[in-house]
């Protein structure tokens, strides 16, 4: 199914001094619409691209991957989007110093697709989890985080059930600060309890080397109005403001 | 000549099995003495090949470019 998208020429999500951001569609993604809306709010202009739709991807300035179940999870979550041609594009922006962000199914796939290190486990409850938590920034140096001082505890919901994050090399990512977000109570601890999935070190989210792209469950879009009960991912989405 | 790849994929060593947690609670509710349950997926390949050794290698490749995630798991071929 094509989900329809909006046109290059359609002003009205156009801001200025933003870059425009394709928020790439597979089969099966979900999330697509939600981060276009949210990135509204915030005026960055984005919209939603079929992942065939290669040229689309290739003018745009930055990219975000979007949660859902492409290729309805079969084999591994993220597995089968990981290998389409479209992810090639994908790495190139990624070279090239693009803002890139996967969430939830997105991140499967960032990770699947080799991009960042890692792979993502079934939940240690083996349940499908879907709840607010609270994250706790590790790192300000990233443009997905830049809004927060270190240590600030936000409030973002998750709805995953292969979330568990297992890294390949966490002394690097540590030695590197490249861990994103960790799960921590209210009091901002990184206890086993708020840890919604057995991810290692209660990781919550990572940066790849060079800064540009990141991976998270959380979804920054749920989180993106004081209606959903929190706007704590604005914060994260602005990275894609220039 | 068609070989038949048999792919076996686990999780490695010490990667929690969350899957394998559950039935085993359930098979022990039933009576069930169990001392290790494991979980693997497997996939039936059939292909051509110029020989045996070929066709091992070939299935040995769709691991490695697919089939397992080298992070968490383990995988074996047998051709037969």
């Amino acid at each position: 199914m094509r989900v329809a998208s909006r046109k290059p020429d359609d002003t009205r999500l156009h801001g200025r001094g933003a870059m425009s951001v394709a928020v790439l569609s597979f089969g099966g993604s979900n999330c697509d619409r939600d981060v276009v809306k949210a990135l509204g709010r915030i005026e960055v202009p984005a919209e939603v691209v079929w992942y065939k739709d290669e040229e689309d991807v290739s003018e745009s300035e930055a990219v975000v991957l979007p949660g859902g179940f492409s290729y309805g999870d079969y084999l591994r979550a993220g597995a089968m989007a990981a290998r389409t041609p479209v992810m090639e594009i994908v790495r190139e922006h990624v070279k090239d110093g693009a803002p890139v962000l996967g969430i939830c199914n997105g991140a499967q796939i960032i990770c699947e697709a080799d991009i960042v290190q890692g792979a993502y486990a079934p939940n240690e409850s083996a349940k499908f989890q879907c709840e607010p938590v609270n994250l706790r920034v590790e790192t300000t140096d990233t443009p997905f985080t830049q809004e927060f001082d270190e240590g600030d505890v936000i409030e973002v919901p998750i709805a995953h059930a292969e979330g568990r994050y297992v890294p390949d090399d966490l002394e690097a990512l540590r030695e590197d600060d490249r861990v994103l977000f960790r799960y921590v109570n209210e009091n901002g601890e990184p206890t086993d309890e708020a840890n919604p999935n057995g991810s290692v070190d209660n990781i919550a989210g990572i940066v790849g080397e060079t800064r540009n792209v990141a991976v998270m469950m959380p979804h920054p879009e749920r989180a993106s109005h004081e209606s959903l009960g929190s706007d704590d991912g604005l914060g994260i989405l602005a990275g894609f403001e220039k | 000549m068609t070989y038949e790849a048999v792919v076996r994929v686990t999780l490695k060593e010490g990667v929690l099995d969350p899957e394998a947690k559950t039935i085993r609670k359930s098979l022990e509710r039933l009576g069930f003495e169990i001392d290790d349950l494991r979980t693997a997926d497997e996939y039936v390949v059939e292909f051509d090949a110029a020989s045996r050794e070929a066709a091992h290698d070939e299935a040995e490749e769709m691991c490695e470019s697919l089939l397992a995630n080298p992070t968490i798991h383990d995988y074996t071929v047998e051709v037969r």
